[in-house]
């Protein structure tokens, strides 16, 4: 006999080890809300809080917005969901045909904050990390002093790092807003914020009681004053990092046009349209990819890159072929034909494709942004300018290491000693242009992530294109760059005093100034090769 | 004595070019007025508003030809002066809405009341009256004309760089006439106006009136145009055109010359774009976009640069196909012919239809003064 009872104590023991998470159960709490009497809902409130049972938070979130049910009959406690369906309270199991009459759990304003504060506990709890850190947010935000004991017990279960920081932020925010915090405490939290540092964290500190002792407000002053410096100098490193971002936008349809108007001296008003191509390549890359191998989406961009450049290249030399040759030393009449022949290609485009957008997909590794020294950074915006970086040192390798390249400089400088030296001059003019406009596929490729692909898309980049060239100075390939990052970083920070729109007039008639008192651009090329 | 002095600044092709604009002037609205509908020389009133706007446009290439033409000056940028002219002209047309706007404000025109402005901006004031709207049509393009020119030309920017910052002129003013905040109707422009000097700006007898006065002000354009250019001062502006700093070493003020074209230019396209607005009834930003610009430049070139009467008929021609083409089923097609006419033009026709016409008279000529050699009078100058 005393064995048997042994017997029934073990396994009582057992069912108790392998249920730990049923700490209590909610059949009590929910006994005492059938009565709805108010003094036993609050008892109930707190026994359901204290329950750790996974239907609290439901059960206490329906009574809080009234959709907790009492069948007077059976006592049976139900709740509905926002969009109608029931549930019965203590198992969450759903009920498809709740029974006839069933009465609302009556709150009052007072049980109403109980239950808020039940709610806010519960969700600090909560298994689900995201949802821990909204909570945190949340309590950071309002300083409710009564959120302060789940709070720090809380802290204390917190396993995940990152969540425990938020939460000891969010106490720290409590602690310097509560009217009885001790000095000392104040001071430890004041520092917490301060290491916060963010425009959250200077309300947090702004909400310091006016009966603080001075050494504690002095403390959040000088955390004030050091967050705002630090938000300053954060917003003027975004700036530039746009600006950066820009820039490298500009550098990269510009660099094409650098060669066949910086190196060829010909005005290509349809160098726009060729960017344009590149990203309708791209398109069609793309359109292949999704169809045969969706698989290897990410791989498009890099299949699209040399695809690109090939195609554009070739209109470009057709181009060159046809039409540009035969107007060599008449540069304001290559400007007309070469316009005639981006209405062409732009209605071309608009006949084929249509005249709406096409969607360009963004592989996995361009989408998302990463976090630098709090700055957020998108990995979209950055491969673009470590790709603009790469195209711009590959064309000066280029130039400067390969045959071709030689022979452009040789042509640029002297074309008929150039041709006495056996260079074929109208085959190295034909692929200098192939190559502008190569590179403009190319930048095409990459527009294409970060723009409309559109018919449009070429005329929206054309005349920032020259800007770029002629204020950094026709024929100079280091003058692009530096003309386009400043451009762009200029236009970043007029953009937040005067918008957008007007930033970019100030910059045009700036350049429009700049012009006159240097008509050549930053780094105008000297002797008597300029007056040619 | 006057006459015939003025008279002897024109060739034949400018005499008759005279003829027949002086003609259409008077023919074209009698024709409306008096024939009956039937006749098929009665001219429909839409057909004349029609033309009227092509006469517009001939202004403006004609203010085009003068600095491209005579002076080398390829402005990207006219646009922007004929645009500047039109806004004139309407923020008058629109003062004399006056309470008849939808919110019925005796003062604020509608857009305003609609931003919920509460007083007149300052640069409105004048403009309920004709004469001072008159002279911002000429001022207002001539002024910014001027200030551009004289900062470009003492600094000697010229060719391709000059283009190049017309269009930026003109692609800062397109962004700036878009904004709200301008005070000049942002995207939507100026329009739905009521009437011009009292009389209803819908009504047959003004629209025939403004036609007149259109080819009135392309004859006068013309003349002043040409005498311009026939001038010791036009003489100066050809040499400037072909050896700028050979004419500089002569002893030319070359900018001086310059700037003096550019701003009887400017003011020229101004009056154009102040005819044109009454006759289309409207005027917004889009007017400001370079590709017009350019477009007005492709004009003056299937026309014949430097010859005046082709510019003007190459704005007729051009913008008759483009109407002819984009009211049809051909409308798809309509830039890629724009875009072949730039192209063939600049590499087949480089001196423009007038200009082809001048060099086969010519070779006609000779050929004739080689087999008979007979003294011949020589031809005034293109």
């Amino acid at each position: 006999m005393p064995r048997f009872s042994l017997l029934c104590a073990l396994l009582l023991a057992c069912l108790t080890i392998l249920a730990p998470q049923a700490r209590a159960d909610v059949s009590a709490p929910l006994a005492r809300l059938a009565l709805d009497e108010f003094a036993e809902t609050a008892k109930a409130v707190d026994e359901i809080a204290a329950s750790g049972d996974a239907q609290a938070q439901a059960i206490l979130e329906a009574l809080g917005s009234a959709r907790l049910f009492v069948d007077p009959a059976t006592k049976a406690v139900y709740r509905r969901a926002a969009n109608g369906d029931a549930f019965a309270a203590a198992t969450g199991a759903r009920v498809p045909a709740p029974p006839a009459g069933l009465q609302t759990v009556r709150v009052n304003n007072r049980l109403r904050g109980a239950i808020q504060n039940a709610v806010g506990a519960l969700t600090l709890m909560s298994p689900d990390p995201a949802r821990r850190r909204a909570a945190a947010e949340s309590v950071f935000r309002s300083r409710d002093a009564s959120v302060l004991a789940p709070l720090e017990a809380a802290l204390k279960a917190e396993k995940d790092p990152g969540v425990a920081q938020l939460f000891a932020q969010a106490r720290a925010a409590v602690l310097v807003a509560a009217p009885d915090s001790s000095n000392e405490v104040r001071i430890d939290a004041i520092g917490v914020l301060r290491a916060r540092a963010d425009i959250n964290a200077i309300a947090a500190l702004r909400s310091l009681p006016a009966k603080a002792d001075a050494s504690a407000k002095s403390l959040a002053d000088d955390a004030v004053a050091a967050i705002e410096q630090r938000l300053r100098l954060l917003s003027h490193a975004q700036n530039v990092w746009y600006g950066l971002s820009l820039g490298s936008v500009l550098l990269l349809a510009a660099i094409g046009l650098a060669i066949t108007f910086g190196v060829m001296g010909v005005i290509n008003m349809a160098h726009g349209e060729m960017v344009m191509l590149g990203a309708y390549a791209t398109f069609m890359v793309q359109e292949a990819f999704r169809a045969y191998a969706p698989a290897w989406f990410d791989f498009s961009l890099p299949v699209a890159l040399p695809l690109a450049f090939l195609f554009t290249g070739l209109v470009g030399v057709a181009i060159e072929r046809g039409i540009i040759r035969f107007l060599y030393g008449r540069p304001l009449e290559t400007l007309l034909a070469t316009w005639g022949v981006s209405l062409i290609l732009q209605q071309a485009v608009r006949t084929v494709f249509g005249p709406t957008n096409r969607e360009v997909g963004a592989p996995s590794y361009m989408a998302g942004a990463f976090d630098f020294f709090g700055l957020s950074v998108t990995w979209g915006r950055m491969w673009i300018i470590v790709f603009t970086l790469v195209v711009f040192v590959s064309l000066l390798l280029a130039l400067k290491h390969t045959s071709l390249g030689l022979h452009m400089r040789a042509v640029t400088q002297n074309r008929r000693m150039a041709a006495a030296m056996g260079i074929r001059t109208p085959w190295v003019d034909a692929m200098t242009f192939g190559l502008g406009s190569g590179l403009a596929g190319v930048a095409g490729v990459a527009l294409s992530q970060i723009d409309n692909v559109s018919p449009n898309l070429g005329q929206s980049y054309i005349i920032d294109s020259f800007m770029v060239v002629v204020f950094g100075g026709v024929g100079n390939l280091w003058g692009a760059l530096v003309s386009a990052f400043a451009l762009g970083v200029a236009n970043k920070f007029l953009e937040p005093l005067a918008g957008a729109v007007l930033a970019k007039i100030l910059i045009l008639v700036l350049l429009i100034l700049f012009i006159q008192k240097r008509p050549r651009g930053l780094f105008a090329l000297k002797g008597r090769a300029v007056e040619a | 004595m006057i006459i015939r002095h003025l008279f002897a600044r024109f060739d034949r092709a400018g005499l008759l070019f005279m003829l027949i604009v002086g003609a259409a002037a008077v023919l074209v609205p009698l024709s409306n007025l008096l024939l009956p509908t039937a006749s098929p020389f009665h001219v429909p009133t839409h057909v004349v508003s029609l033309v009227g706007k092509y006469l517009c446009y001939a202004i403006l290439a004609l203010s085009l030809d003068l600095v491209w033409g005579y002076c080398g000056i390829l402005s990207l940028g006219h646009g922007a002066f004929f645009a500047l002219g039109g806004y004139a002209m309407g923020m008058y047309l629109m003062r004399q809405i006056g309470p008849r706007g939808v919110y019925a404000n005796p003062l604020l025109p509608d857009f305003m009341v609609f931003l919920n402005w509460k007083e007149l901006p300052w640069f409105w004031y004048g403009f309920d009256m004709f004469p001072f709207a008159a002279a911002m049509v000429f001022l207002a393009p001539g002024v910014l004309a001027f200030l551009f020119g004289w900062l470009t030309f003492r600094s000697r920017v010229t060719g391709v760089y000059l283009s190049i910052i017309t269009q930026a002129m003109t692609y800062a003013l397109l962004l700036a006439f878009f904004r709200n905040d301008m005070g000049f109707g942002g995207n939507n422009g100026l329009t739905d106006f009521k009437d011009i000097l009292g009389f209803n700006i819908q009504a047959q007898g003004t629209r025939l009136a403004l036609f007149s006065a259109t080819a009135v002000a392309l004859v006068l354009c013309y003349v002043l145009a040409r005498w311009m250019v026939t001038t010791a001062f036009g003489k100066v502006l050809i040499a400037v055109r072909d050896a700028e700093s050979r004419s500089r070493f002569l002893g030319y003020r070359v900018e001086h010359y310059k700037l003096v074209a550019f701003t009887v230019s400017a003011a020229m396209a101004g009056l154009a774009g102040a005819l044109y607005v009454p006759q289309v009834g409207i005027i917004n930003p889009s007017e400001f976009s370079p590709a017009n610009s350019i477009e007005a430049v492709i004009w003056v070139a299937v026309g014949g640069r430097g010859t005046l009467v082709g510019a003007a008929l190459g704005a007729v021609l051009v913008n008759f196909l483009k109407t002819w083409f984009t009211t049809g089923m051909l409308a798809p097609y309509w830039l890629f012919l724009l875009g072949a006419l730039f192209i063939g033009v600049t590499l087949a026709l480089p001196k423009g239809i007038v200009g082809a016409v001048h060099e086969w008279s010519d070779k006609r000529r000779a050929r004739r003064k080689a087999a008979a050699p007979a003294p011949q009078p020589a031809e005034q100058g293109t």
